[in-house]
């Protein structure tokens, strides 16, 4: 692609995590039989009509606050004329004179660049019921229709099918981070039609524009963008011109294909909607809304770098889910051991929380016991193997890790009778690798000290173990 | 009693049935004799389910035994086929929606039902109330029960005519540009389009959604009021509603005598060609009783109203346009038998509507396409704003407004079908109060030499329902135009 610039726009529909749908309410997000989530509303039957749901609209605006959108207090509503199965009143109740946020822009580093994407507008919407096109016949589950959606229009200011997709995890991150999404690809919760053309290097006009649509996921997002690209830059090497035209991703053949241009060359005879007043916002609502926003990933990132001390690497693995994050920066700053508390959370957490396939809210170890546990290792009241046995005991029943340690005898044992016991079991049991420590072999020591923890169940302080074998294999 | 039970106005049935006097029963039987024996002649009434609506009557008439006392309980109310009202068909006048059974209720339908209200049959109307003659019903063309040989009116044809010919006490209509007060005039009776925004469309079939309005058509001022107050008042699931409070305008309406201390306009621009010679006479007439009534009343312009016609002709249909895309033969309703998808949508429009609708369908898509949106639609949406600035500047120095609701009386059955235009010209003095969002009320006012009634169109600010309520009320209370019955 060295002899041409691509420019690429984002056209990002997005579900939002609202109990009802857009206009009505019949609760949104419902998983249960086909066309039963539904309304006179939703169906589009004859005299229903729409009211505004304000949670949709709260999320929209706060998705515009967190990428510096400027907030339109006052946002209308038109209609979207086109005739489709999955749209029960054949039209589509959106915002196209009139959008709640315009402007703003997302940060995305890619390969250490870190580049300014554009964000030109976001819009209202309703989503269209689902489709499943059988041999003979298509079923449509309206269930779907009219859940809440925003559509994030980018500028095409995007250079590389990879920026194409750190934009969109960016804003997944973001937009999950919020509240405003679950933004699960698997559920539709994100759709996303592209928009792509070349420039030759040296030139600043935009080549001819071609859209594609049908990508299901983000991977296919990239793989449709990589081939678009590449196909569009063989036609201009070869000397051929493009056409502004609308193309389908097919993901099993890993082509775009021009669509038939009835597919979509629409006029959609847009005017405003007169069932629904003008969307009025006060400044203070808005300033209101915009102090629920949480801190965002990028600036948390810093501030985890910057305030503990913390590696990239480790911010990154923290920040990345808003729950961890938040758990983390409780257990830092009760047991102020920093790093410590990120070996833990990253660590012992994420792993037993993988192994149990539970979400960070369904832990019983709380951040308070956590602290606990890292200042009782700190104080070498207990040894970091002991300690792994604490913390799995507090994560699956809860509890305070002084009381897991006293009911479980997992103190360290450092001194006395029963150190020099062990001690003792050890050397008796592996008198061949005591006898080569007596003839000067340092490192048999090592393994001495080994079974010592062994048979304490790790209570053993292994220095000094070391010294009470010393001493026995000294005389 | 000595007046037949048709005769009973519905105040004065429910006051009949509060007393015992009657009961609902006998009420709804005597409608149902003489729907009976006068529809077939009239076909003012599309769907009458007579089992049913006897079971509602008893179950109020045991009700009110058992100490309910609701003041509409038991009280029979035609309505309009446009409104759903739950279990019901509902068909708008169209095939399109043949064997369309309602699943919900209206809203005005379930505050009506809270009242104790009955709905004893469905009214014929215009075809998804395109029209202003009730011909291009697909049930066929209602008559006017002064003259078979003459229309109704429309939209609202089959509620006007069902009225005027007791066929019930009152009825539920809709008004887009005229559709309540022209057929409440060609039929003699009394209808209000209330202000926009006032009584909820939730559950009334779209045609216009900026214009369409819920109203009452009854015989008396006062039974047009009772029903407006049950009807009017902010509704959540239409957000187009208002949340002022509903005033209690009956009081006012029974006490109305005069006009003392009101100014009323009469606009130069409505006395002019077209309006026919004796309407004019009856208008007149009309004026120098509200004169005599003790009113003020002063010429003033309305300029653009001259353009109202137009301007309407294309945002009307530019909002239809949209509003009956949902008839598509995918989720209810006729569809039509065809090999794709496309054919069915075709087909199914092509034969479900019917010419009317499919001539505004096509003009409202055409005002909307992209290259004529902004010569058409946008225009005509500047030139309703100045409509209204007329009316506001006219209603700084005046109550209401009052005028001809019709250029002629009733005209014969077929006479205008050939020129849509002259069909259209019919709403020229109501539709700039659908623009304008305000309020209209159709009081009888007289009847032309062959005997056609006339109505006086009494039209006021926005919200100022019951202000023009209580004008009608006492013209009506020094007039007896509306007490007397057609001969049929």
């Amino acid at each position: 692609m060295s002899d041409f610039i691509p420019s690429i726009g984002l056209e990002v529909h997005v579900q939002l995590k609202t109990r009802t749908k857009m206009f009505c309410d019949c609760p949104a997000h419902e998983e249960g039989e086909p066309n039963t989530s539904v309304c006179p509303v939703c169906l589009g039957l004859p005299g229903a009509m729409p009211v505004i749901n304000r949670e949709a609209i709260r999320r929209t605006v706060k998705t515009g606050l967190m990428i510096g959108s400027t907030i339109s207090l006052r946002s209308t509503f038109d209609r979207k004329n086109y005739f489709y199965p999955d749209m029960s009143k054949n039209y589509q109740i959106t915002q196209q004179a009139a959008p709640l946020c315009m402007g703003g822009a997302v940060s995305i580093e890619v390969a250490g660049r870190t580049r300014t994407i554009r964000v030109n507008h976001i819009h209202q919407e309703e989503d269209v019921a689902k489709s499943t096109h059988m041999e003979n016949s298509t079923e449509i589950d309206f269930g779907r229709a009219g859940t809440p959606l925003m559509e994030l229009v980018t500028e095409p200011d995007m250079a590389s099918p990879d920026e194409a997709m750190a934009f969109l995890l960016a804003l997944k991150e973001m937009l999950i981070y919020a509240g405003i999404s679950d933004c699960n690809l698997e559920l539709g919760h994100v759709r996303c039609d592209v928009n792509s053309s070349l420039r030759p290097v040296g030139t600043d006009k935009l080549g001819v524009k071609c859209e594609i649509k049908n990508m299901n996921t983000f991977k296919g997002i990239h793989r449709a963008l990589t081939y678009e690209l590449e196909r569009q830059a063989a036609v201009l090497r070869s000397g051929g011109t493009l056409i502004q035209e609308t193309r389908r991703w097919d993901d099993e053949a890993g082509v775009t294909l021009p669509m038939r241009s009835k597919e979509y060359a629409h006029d959609y005879r847009y005017f405003p909607e007169p069932d629904l007043p003008p969307v009025v916002l006060d400044e203070a609502t808005v300033e209101a809304w915009r102090a629920e926003l949480p801190e965002l990933p990028v600036a948390r990132r810093a501030r985890f770098v910057a305030a503990y001390g913390l590696p990239e690497y480790d911010a990154g693995v923290l920040v990345a889910d808003r729950a961890i994050a938040d758990y983390y920066e409780a257990v830092a700053t009760t047991s102020g051991r920093f790093k410590a508390a990120s070996n833990w959370v990253m660590g012992e957490l994420l792993r037993a929380l993988g192994e149990r396939g539970l979400g960070i809210a369904e832990a019983r170890v709380t951040p308070e016991a956590l602290a606990e546990l890292i200042a009782l290792v700190e104080a070498k009241t207990i040894h970091m193997t002991a300690a792994k046995e604490v913390f799995q005991v507090l994560f699956d029943e809860g509890g305070s890790p002084s009381a897991v340690v006293e009911r479980l005898g997992l103190a360290q044992v450092s001194d006395g009778a029963a150190m020099e016991e062990f001690a003792a079991q050890a050397i008796a049991a592996n008198a061949g690798v005591a006898d080569d420590f007596r003839n000067g072999k340092e490192a048999a020591l090592k393994f001495l000290v080994g079974q010592v923890m062994k048979l304490s169940r790790g209570k053993a302080n292994p220095q000094r173990a070391a010294e009470a074998l010393r001493r026995r294999l000294a005389t | 009693m000595s007046r037949d039970l048709h005769e009973l106005g519905l105040l004065e049935a429910a006051e009949a049935l509060a007393r015992k006097a009657i009961s609902s029963v006998e009420l709804v039987q005597a409608l149902l004799d003489r729907s009976a024996a006068l529809n077939p002649s009239l076909n003012a009434l599309t769907w009458v389910d007579a089992d049913a609506v006897l079971a509602a009557a008893r179950a109020a008439d045991a009700a009110r035994v058992a100490g309910d006392a609701r003041p509409l309980l038991g009280a029979p109310m035609a309505i309009k086929d446009l409104l759903n009202v739950q279990g019901q068909p509902c068909t708008a006048g169209s095939n399109i929606l043949k064997g369309y059974v309602a699943p919900y209720d209206a809203t005005v339908i379930a505050r009506l039902r809270a009242a104790g209200c009955l709905f004893v049959s469905r009214t014929n109307t215009d075809e998804f109330a395109m029209g202003g003659s009730t011909e291009t019903s697909a049930y066929g063309t209602t008559r006017n029960p002064w003259d078979l040989e003459r229309v109704p009116g429309g939209s609202s044809g089959g509620s006007a005519a069902a009225v005027a010919a007791r066929l019930a006490p009152a009825a539920l209509a809709s008004d887009t540009g005229g559709s309540i007060r022209q057929p409440a005039a060609f039929c003699g009776v009394t209808g209000l389009k209330p202000t926009y925004g006032r009584v909820s469309r939730y559950g009334c079939v779209a045609f216009a959604s900026s214009l369409d309005q819920v109203g009452p058509i009854a015989r008396t001022v006062e039974d047009v009021t009772a029903v407006y107050q049950v009807i009017a008042g902010l509704d959540p699931h239409d957000s187009t509603t208002s949340a002022r409070p509903v005033e209690d305008a009956l009081p006012g309406v029974r006490a109305a005598t005069n006009l003392k201390g009101l100014t009323l306009g009469l606009p130069r621009d409505y006395f002019v060609e077209g309006l026919d010679a004796e309407v004019e006479t009856l208008t007149r007439a009309a004026v120098e009783t509200c004169r005599e009534l003790g009113a003020n009343v002063v010429d003033v312009d309305l300029p653009h109203s001259r353009y109202g016609i137009a301007c309407y002709y294309i945002l009307a249909p530019a909002e239809a346009s949209a509003n009956l895309a949902r008839y598509d033969g995918v989720r209810y309703g006729f569809r039509a038998p065809a090999e794709d998808l496309q054919e069915m949508y075709e087909q199914t429009r092509s034969l479900g509507f019917g010419a009317e609708v499919k001539r505004r369908v096509i003009l409202g898509t055409y005002v909307l396409s992209s290259g004529f949106h902004d010569a058409y639609y946008l225009r005509a949406q500047k030139i309703r704003t100045l409509i209204r600035r007329d009316f506001d500047r006219v209603f700084e120095t005046c109550d209401a407004i009052i005028g001809p609701v019709t250029p002629t009386a009733a005209f014969r059955i077929g006479e205008k079908n050939a020129d849509p235009v002259q069909m259209y010209l019919g709403d020229i003095f109501t539709v700039n109060v659908n623009l304008a969002g305000l309020c209209g009320l159709s009081v009888p006012c007289g009847f032309t030499p062959s005997g056609l009634p006339a109505g006086l169109h009494i039209a006021g600010p926005a919200f100022a329902d019951a202000r023009i309520l209580e004008i009608g009320a006492a013209y009506q209370h020094a007039t007896d135009w509306h007490v007397k019955p057609p001969e049929i």
